[in-house]
């Protein structure tokens, strides 16, 4: 039945391509913003692990 | 930002607390199962006597405990202490998580009761039936909706990495759950897989391989990125590769599913599909890797003298090794040797013992002194768990790489005379004893750790004093108003619901490809004229078979190598296994491949081998089952397996149901007169019929083409 389905789909073939198409664009996007992005954003970003202790921790440094 | 427009929130440390608590119960529950089925594999009796204790049930509840209740606490655990830190808001919703918390802990209850009786659907890692499942689903929606709530109420603006692996992991565990699981249900406790044979099984697989993606690897992840900067005190190495890292580990890792189905009867297709993205897999695995050993540059001097970075370390790079295992498992010309064998098991126990257990140890190491206020009560017993869990990986994974190796060349041995050289599969199987003694040893070592642990945290905690919430303060979350030129990841990775939308369809495009066309194309289930639906007594056999997990020990497909069809018979086709609900295919064998079985002993040999295996192959590991001719079944739910069956479109005629006892009583006294002749009394409705019925029946119809069919 579902088979019938897809078969009814015009140019059926042509979807595999444009997600292919699609994945590659995501990945050469992801790369392109990878290597201009601003740095600060990339700082904060790293840091976002170090800096969310409560203010009245003191340090990490405790064992 | 100015001192007026802070809120002040508090985070909750006592639902942490609960879960840090539930993943040390159940952890130490989960490994001395597990010692328990090591033992079981050089000393039958350790069995205990009962099918209740008995290693087909164990295993499941094993593999079951270790990674849902364990590693699913321990998930849990992490992600409610590191999200609400990292978005600057609590848990969304307190009764949600308490509704979690108890849920999750109900449904691993219920699977210590129902593995052991045998209810279950058979299928690797998704054992548990029908309501149990629906259970699973509910819990897991309460765990998202928490999640994502918590999200919107958020007041930092950007998602962390670590938040990216938590929502990955939720929506595709939520997807792949729902899939592998459909079936019918026949009564309470027994259903029938929605698919059959080969579909069933690339189902299965694309499942089993991405629950340990999903479930054991990516949220494992967020959690590496989130514990080990703040253990280490510094940032990650490289924040871009962990972007990365990210969006290919997830593309990518949906797709491998079918690696764990090389030479089976899968279509060729599929295989290769599995195959190429499994090899690809490597890159995003090492580079997470490599981003987790980097962050420690310039801090090795503390790995030296604090616990909780070296579990991270020996972690980390278990994760390495597993990822680099994994891929060339999945070359065809390597899986050949390896499938079926302990390899696999060494291999998934690096992944489990190194990279969950050891990064667990060291977020509860971390996490306990800090929600407690102190100090960690001792650092040295710290460092002797460290040795000792090391030590017990080794003396767990060596023996069985030996194992796995000995065996496997042994398997494929052929004489001068082009005879196979060792035909009788015991032969191999007495060969690797020694390393299965070695195996539950290391097996021991890390449970006896895990224990040093728990009393050191149960000292920890008693030195302190628990702090339930903690106080935060943070500036609201202000509108963001768009600037021009802002690039898109970055606007997206802002909008929690649409980032949660694209990683799903980041996932469902590999499942959809590769499974849907198996569903739906004819061609790649040939059907065999001779395969014909169980009878009601197989039938019944079948569910026996299933009930005491005897896939756990047993494989149903002979893969296309002259060792196998020399030793075991004609190669398995897909075609033959079309009414199986679910396929039985395994994927071990520590004991015969028995797809050819059938015809090849007599009932009566059937009959004294499960009495009593040894009393038929000496020296066999197998458990025996003497309960088999003692129990007695109703067939009062025949007629309704029979229906159900009818609903998946299995030929039999219609109003079957109301006749097939009937069918069913002729064929058991055929057995019982057969067995009778060689001495042997028993009632024809006892357990041991059907399953000789079952037994006798396996891989036969693709012989009567031979004898008709010329």
């Amino acid at each position: 039945m579902y088979k019938e389905l897809l078969r009814s789909i015009e140019n059926i073939e042509i979807y595999p391509i444009i997600s292919l198409v699609m994945f590659v664009l995501f990945f050469v996007g992801m790369f392109i913003w990878i290597f201009q992005v601003d740095k600060t954003y990339v700082d904060h970003m790293k840091n976002m692990p170090l800096n969310d202790e409560p203010q009245n921790e003191n340090g990490h440094e405790k064992i | 930002m100015s001192e007026t427009t802070l809120e002040r929130f508090y985070y909750d440390n006592k639902i942490v607390k609960y879960f840090g608590a539930a993943t040390v119960i159940w952890g130490l529950a989960g490994m001395l199962i597990g010692v328990l089925a090591a033992t079981q594999l050089f000393l039958p009796e350790a069995n205990l006597g009962n099918p209740y204790t008995t290693y087909g049930r164990i295993r499941p509840l094993h593999t079951n405990a270790v990674i849902f209740a364990f590693v699913g606490n321990a998930i849990f655990a992490g992600v409610y202490y590191s999200m609400p830190r990292l978005l600057k808001a609590p848990m969304w919703n307190k009764t949600l998580s308490w509704f979690h918390f108890w849920g999750w802990q109900a449904i691993i209850v219920s699977a210590v009761i129902t593995l052991p009786l045998g209810l279950t659907s058979s299928k690797e890692y998704a054992e548990l039936e029908w309501p149990i499942d629906i259970a699973i689903a509910l819990v897991w929606v309460a765990f998202g909706a928490n999640m994502i709530g918590t999200l919107i109420k958020r007041r930092e603006k950007h998602m962390y990495v670590a938040i990216w692996f938590y929502l990955a992991s939720f929506v595709t565990v939520a997807v792949l759950h729902i899939f592998n699981s459909l079936a019918l249900p026949v009564s309470l406790f027994k259903s029938y897989s929605a698919y059959a044979g080969v579909q069933d099984a690339l189902v299965q697989w694309w499942y089993g391989h991405n629950a340990v993606a999903f479930f054991l690897t990516t949220p494992f992840l967020g959690l590496m990125y989130y514990f080990l900067p703040k253990a280490a005190n510094r940032p990650v190495y490289s924040y871009k590769l962990s972007i990365v890292h990210f969006w290919s580990l997830i593309f990518i890792y949906i797709w491998a599913g079918p690696h764990h189905l090389l030479y089976t009867a899968l279509p060729e297709w599929a295989q290769v599909l599995g195959v190429a993205f499994s090899v690809m897999l490597i890159a995003p695995s090492w580079g997470g890797m490599v981003n987790g050993l980097l962050t420690l540059r310039g801090a090795w001097d503390k790995v030296r003298v604090d616990p909780v970075l070296k579990f991270m370390v020996v972690a980390v790079t278990a994760y390495g090794m597993a990822t680099f295992e994994g891929p060339l498992l999945s070359l065809k010309n390597v899986n050949a040797i390896a499938h079926y064998t302990d390899w696999i098991v060494a291999h998934v126990h690096i992944g489990a013992l190194g990279w969950n257990g050891f990064l667990t140890f060291s977020m509860l190491y971390w996490l306990w002194p800090r929600m407690w206020k102190t100090t960690l009560y001792s650092t040295k017993l710290a460092n002797t768990h460290f040795w000792m869990g090391t030590m017990g990986i080794l003396f767990y994974a060596l023996p069985m790489y030996v194992a796995a190796l000995t065996q496997s060349l042994m398997w494929m041995e052929f004489g001068d005379g082009g005879r196979l050289a060792y035909p009788n599969f015991l032969e191999t199987v007495i060969q690797i004893v020694p390393m299965y003694m070695l195996r539950a040893f290391g097996g021991l070592i890390y449970l006896l750790g895990a224990i040093i642990m728990v009393y050191n945290m149960i000292k920890t905690a008693a030195k302190g004093s628990f702090q339930e919430e903690e106080a935060d303060e943070a500036p609201a979350l202000l509108k963001h108003v768009s600037t021009s030129g802002e690039f898109w990841h970055r606007a997206w990775e802002r909008k929690p619901v649409f980032f949660t939308i694209l990683a799903t369809v980041a996932i469902l495009i590999g499942g959809v490809v590769e499974i849907i066309p198996v569903m739906l194309v004819k061609s790649n289930v040939p059907t065999i004229s001779s395969v014909q639906p169980y009878t009601p007594l197989e039938l019944q056999g079948r569910d026996l078979y299933i009930s005491h997990g005897c896939v756990g020990c047993h494989s149903q497909m002979i893969r296309p190598f002259r060792a196998e069809t020399e030793r075991y018979g004609e190669y398995s086709k897909a075609g033959e296994y079309v009414y199986d609900r679910p396929f039985l295919w395994g994927s071990k064998r520590t004991g015969p491949d028995l797809h050819r079985v059938g015809g090849k002993y007599p009932d009566s040999w059937h009959y004294q081998h499960m009495v009593d295996p040894r009393s038929m192959s000496p020296g066999s590991l197998m458990p025996p089952y003497p309960w088999l001719v003692v129990n007695t079944m109703s067939h009062s739910d025949l007629p309704a397996k029979i229906r159900t069956m009818q609903k998946f479109g299995v030929p039999y005629p219609e109003g079957y149901d109301e006749i097939a006892v009937n069918d069913l009583m002729i064929q058991a006294n055929a057995i019982v007169a057969n067995l009778k002749e060689t001495g042997v009394e028993v009632a024809p409705d006892t357990e041991i019929v059907a399953l000789i019925a079952y037994l006798q029946r396996l891989g036969t119809d693709i012989k009567k083409t031979a004898v008709t069919n010329p």
